[in-house]
């Protein structure tokens, strides 16, 4: 029941912001200020998903080598940096995690 | 030749699909793993349809976040598509209200690119049109198949693959590589660090909080950077 809220109201608020301006286009103008904070969302959100993801394990944090994740995602991030290719990022970072799992035990 | 404009909009989006197709069916697994009935999950990626903001929603399920967080963090992650349909809005204002309503349904960061440039070209826009239905359309079909592999997927997929960790590595892929300026860099950094401390603040509420704080870091940075720029100091040596 609560996902179905979720999605429903969640799906109404994204469509209303795709239609937005394709509505209202000469009644209301994107202020500058917004227009400019709007570029920092992609990085800010994603990184407040990554980093608990990697940097913490149970809820504590591990920056040490016996973390997997942490060092399988700083490889990804190296390839992600030097090639800009998505799947590659992807495959090498799974591939990594699957690994060092493997072997260590980790 | 409205049939023409149709496919030539599905062919120009076709390379962008080759990308698209691997996130809708990560989407699917994550999706079954944080516990969502087949249904949902499908039906998420036509009543959303919107790549990042499903993944979170998926992870925020999944660690029990109340329904108003993850509704307010749908919403703060998709508010870029308000940029997009500003920038597209001159080209539809002639448009029926039937086919504003559709096009604005259909518009995503992969069609929003490609029809862009199409309409900035110039030529008949009533013809245009035509262009962005195909290129919606095909990534909304593309979505909903992709989505739907993932999910039989991620049905089957033993739980020890970690599988849940693609979440992570996709969001890499794509941030990783917007960050060649010292705003957005500070933006993503302070983000993630706030995302780090605030962990164990209630509702899950820490997402919110690191992009809030991101996105001043972000501003400010760049307020700063574009003051010293207009007092045309010279450049250090």
């Amino acid at each position: 029941m609560k996902t179905w809220l979720v999605m429903i109201c969640g799906g109404l608020l994204t469509y209303a912001t795709r239609l937005s301006f394709i509505l209202l286009l000469g009644k209301i103008e994107i202020p500058a200020w917004l227009q400019r904070s709007l570029r920092f969302v992609p990085p800010a959100v994603l990184s407040a998903i990554i980093f608990p993801e990697l940097l913490l394990h149970t809820g504590k944090l591990d920056i040490s080598f016996h973390n997997a994740r942490l060092v399988a995602g700083l490889l990804a991030i190296l390839v992600a940096w030097r090639t800009r290719n998505t799947l590659l990022t992807i495959l090498v970072g799974m591939v990594a995690l699957l690994v060092l799992q493997g072997i260590f035990k980790l | 030749m409205q049939t023409k404009e149709f496919w030539a909009g599905v062919k120009a989006e076709l390379p962008l699909l080759i990308g698209v197709f691997p996130f809708g069916l990560i989407y699917g697994v994550l999706a079954m793993g944080a516990g969502l009935s087949t249904t949902q999950a499908q039906a998420m990626s036509s009543i959303v349809f919107a790549g990042s903001s499903q993944f979170i929603a998926t992870q925020l399920i999944g660690a029990g976040a109340p329904a108003s967080i993850l509704i307010l963090t749908i919403a703060i992650v998709n508010l870029r598509h308000a940029l997009y349909s500003a920038s597209l809005a001159p080209y539809l204002k002639k448009l029926s209200p039937a086919w504003k309503g559709i096009l604005a349904y259909l518009l995503t960061d992969e069609a929003y690119a490609i029809s862009i440039t199409h309409y900035e070209r110039g030529g008949d826009i009533r013809l245009k049109n035509w262009f962005f239905l195909g290129a919606g359309l095909g990534l909304w079909t593309t979505w909903q198949i992709s989505t739907a592999v993932g999910i039989f997927l991620g049905a089957v997929v033993p739980p020890g693959w970690s599988l849940d960790f693609t979440l992570a590595l996709t969001f890499i892929a794509l941030v990783v590589p917007r960050l060649a300026d010292s705003p957005s860099l500070a933006a993503a950094l302070s983000a993630g660090v706030t995302a780090v401390a605030a962990f164990n603040l209630p509702y899950k509420l820490g997402i919110l909080v690191a992009a809030f704080v991101g996105i001043v870091v972000g501003l400010g940075l760049e307020t700063r950077k574009s003051i010293s720029g207009q007092k045309g100091a010279p450049a250090p040596k």
